[in-house]
């Protein structure tokens, strides 16, 4: 029956959410330590990965605050790095969508990996659901015990610095920017914006020159807008 | 401070995914919404990478960030997973600072 999720289907859809949520769990280990390294208390890291549960805003408000952003500079730049989770539920909603109580735990767990796994596999509606629920739960699982050991190992080190903690901050950001630079116009708004931030760093507030380069990602879309157009 | 950043983000960035189930499915389907939405985690990002290896405070300044940053790079190229990433840079920036080649 075309409607219906087969037993091998539905397992082996679960064995891709788990090997997901693992690597993600390893990801989740480094953010609980460079949260941790970044001034916040572990409960405070845990808070965001039960609560704001979408990594690259949470690695943005971390590294904003560590950098002396403050508050408005760390939180509007995870927003706007949330803003893209938006947009796949936009996506998702047709189909998965259900009561108001699903809708709520639904945009919880709506985040590139969720979203990813959910549009591949599209029929039957079943198996859509099911992609998203499993991966949603194998990542919520994992993330949040990844961060736990992390921030826990973290909080009991001796220097941050001298084990190079800093420099694992961009390590992770480049390894989460990396797969998004899938063309030249990608590698033109990373560098423009790469530089944009160096150039604007002396001159304002930490933390404000990377919300400043808000407006190279709309620059960029206009840009080609009036290109294609 | 941290908590109310660490509160009002979270409940943000919740309501924008919410947000993406209450409103119609043609709202932001404009081929613009839809760019500003792939350039904007890759802008931000990039500007990330670049004051976190580069800005102590409002300074800018040459440390061990950047080997760590350059060793990040080669794991990338290479394919290697997320954590190794990040741990290779972290270890090249601490044996660079064991070592007094680099602040």
């Amino acid at each position: 029956m075309p409607h219906q999720l087969s037993g091998n289907e539905s397992r082996r859809i679960s064995g891709k959410a788990l090997g997901i949520g693992i690597a993600t769990g390893a990801y989740g280990l480094s953010f609980g330590a460079i949260s941790v390294a970044s001034g916040l208390s572990a409960l405070q890291t845990q808070a965001l990965s039960l609560l704001m549960f979408t990594g690259a805003s949470q690695f943005a408000l971390v590294g904003v605050l560590g950098a002396g952003g403050g508050l408005v500079a760390a939180v509007l730049t995870a927003w706007l790095l949330g803003a893209r989770n938006g947009l796949y539920a936009l996506s998702l909603a047709p189909t998965l969508r259900g009561s108001w109580p699903q809708r709520m735990g639904l945009a919880h767990w709506t985040i590139d990996e969720t979203t990813a796994m959910a549009l591949a596999h599209p029929e039957p509606l079943a198996a859509q659901r099911h992609a998203f629920w499993r991966t949603g739960l194998a990542i919520y699982i994992l993330w949040n015990l990844g961060t736990l050991v992390g921030a826990l190992s973290a909080a009991v080190l001796p220097e941050p610095r001298a084990l190079g903690l800093d420099a694992a901050i961009p390590a992770a950001f480049i390894a989460l920017l990396w797969p998004r630079l899938i063309s030249r116009r990608a590698w033109a708004v990373a560098a423009t914006s790469a530089a944009l931030a160096i150039a604007l760093t002396p001159v304002l507030r930490p933390g404000l020159p990377v919300l400043a380069c808000a407006f190279v990602a709309i620059a960029a879309a206009a840009l080609v807008k009036g290109k294609s157009s | 401070m941290i908590w109310a950043a660490v509160l009002l983000g979270s409940l943000g960035c919740w309501v924008e995914k919410f947000l993406g189930y209450l409103l119609p499915a043609t709202t932001l389907r404009s081929p613009w919404a839809t760019r500003i939405a792939a350039f904007m985690p890759v802008a931000l990002l990039a500007a990330l990478v670049a004051v976190q290896t580069f800005a102590t405070g409002q300074s800018l300044v040459l440390d061990a960030r950047v080997a760590g940053l350059a060793v990040a790079v080669v794991a990338l190229v290479l394919r290697a997973p997320f954590l190794v990433v990040v741990v290779v840079a972290a270890v090249s920036a601490a044996l660079l600072r064991a070592a007094g080649w680099a602040d």
